[in-house]
């Protein structure tokens, strides 16, 4: 599993992070403008597969690890949760955060006006933890997907002249 | 609207052109390149649609992940030995094995 050439390679070095950071911006701006959770995290997911697809499963799968990414979804799903059973003295899914005044929990503005990022209690929460979880499985998917290319690249494919398609 | 209906009518032309070029490419990493075309015009279209929302998805999901993923199972494939003719009747066999005959 070879790299592609240098130009595709410097191109997604680059870009990767530019899609990372717009993807965690429409995750945190999930409860404000369009996008959330999971548009958000298959953005970022984005990242691992431009790296992926540069850079070829050899390199990547040095880098980083499936259990990262597994980790990743288990810390999405528990804050999930967590998050459903803050308001447990109430209901299952109560906004307990709103209006406490702490993180999220700032009253919304009255009449017209941009949209104020620190609203919405355990709505914004969720949000992050849904990015989290999408983030984690859809680069998981991609990580596998790859391996298992890998694994059946090693034993059939050596000495014979046939190249992939990509070449 | 006539601008409008003028941009909605070309973005859905430019669908269908891209969808046909997917199936009439020999190449597949030029098919798969046009299916994201596809993709691509189809966020377009869903926010001329006034869906941004869907728009974000179709374009994170569909022009990325999934040409990410179609790439990835095309480096695992290997070409056909002769010059892309994949039916079983035209393709060579290989010189270690002989086609049992009937």
């Amino acid at each position: 599993m070879r790299p592609l050439s240098v130009i595709v390679r410097t191109v997604c070095n680059a870009f990767a992070w530019f899609v990372a950071v717009f993807g965690v911006y429409v995750i945190v701006h999930g409860h404000l403008s369009p996008g959330g959770g999971f548009q958000g995290g298959a953005v970022v997911a984005t990242f691992m597969a431009l790296l992926l697809v540069s850079h070829g499963a050899t390199k990547c799968l040095g880098w980083v690890r499936t259990n990262f990414f597994y980790a990743f979804e288990h810390v999405g799903l528990l804050t999930f949760i967590a998050a459903g059973f803050l308001g447990i003295g109430v209901t299952f899914f109560y906004n307990s955060l709103a209006l406490s005044g702490g993180l999220f929990g700032s009253a919304v503005p009255l009449g017209p006006n941009g949209g104020s990022l620190n609203t919405s209690g355990t709505i914004a929460l969720m949000n992050c933890a849904v990015g989290i979880e999408v983030v984690g499985g859809l680069s998981m998917i991609l990580l596998y997907m790859m391996q298992g290319v890998f694994h059946v690249d090693k034993p059939t494919l050596r000495g014979k002249e046939e190249a992939g398609h990509d070449r | 609207m006539p601008q409008n209906d003028l941009v909605h009518g070309a973005v859905l032309v430019l669908i269908v052109v891209a969808g046909f070029f997917a199936i009439w490419f020999r190449d597949l990493l030029s098919s798969i390149i046009s299916l994201s075309a596809v993709s691509l015009l189809l966020a377009v279209e869903f926010y001329i649609l006034q869906a941004p929302d869907v728009a974000i998805a179709e374009a994170a999901i569909g022009a990325g992940l999934s040409t990410a993923i179609y790439i990835v199972a095309l480096r695992g494939c290997r070409k056909a030995p002769s010059g892309g003719s994949l039916s079983p009747e035209e393709a060579t066999p290989e010189p270690g094995k002989e086609e049992p005959k009937p």
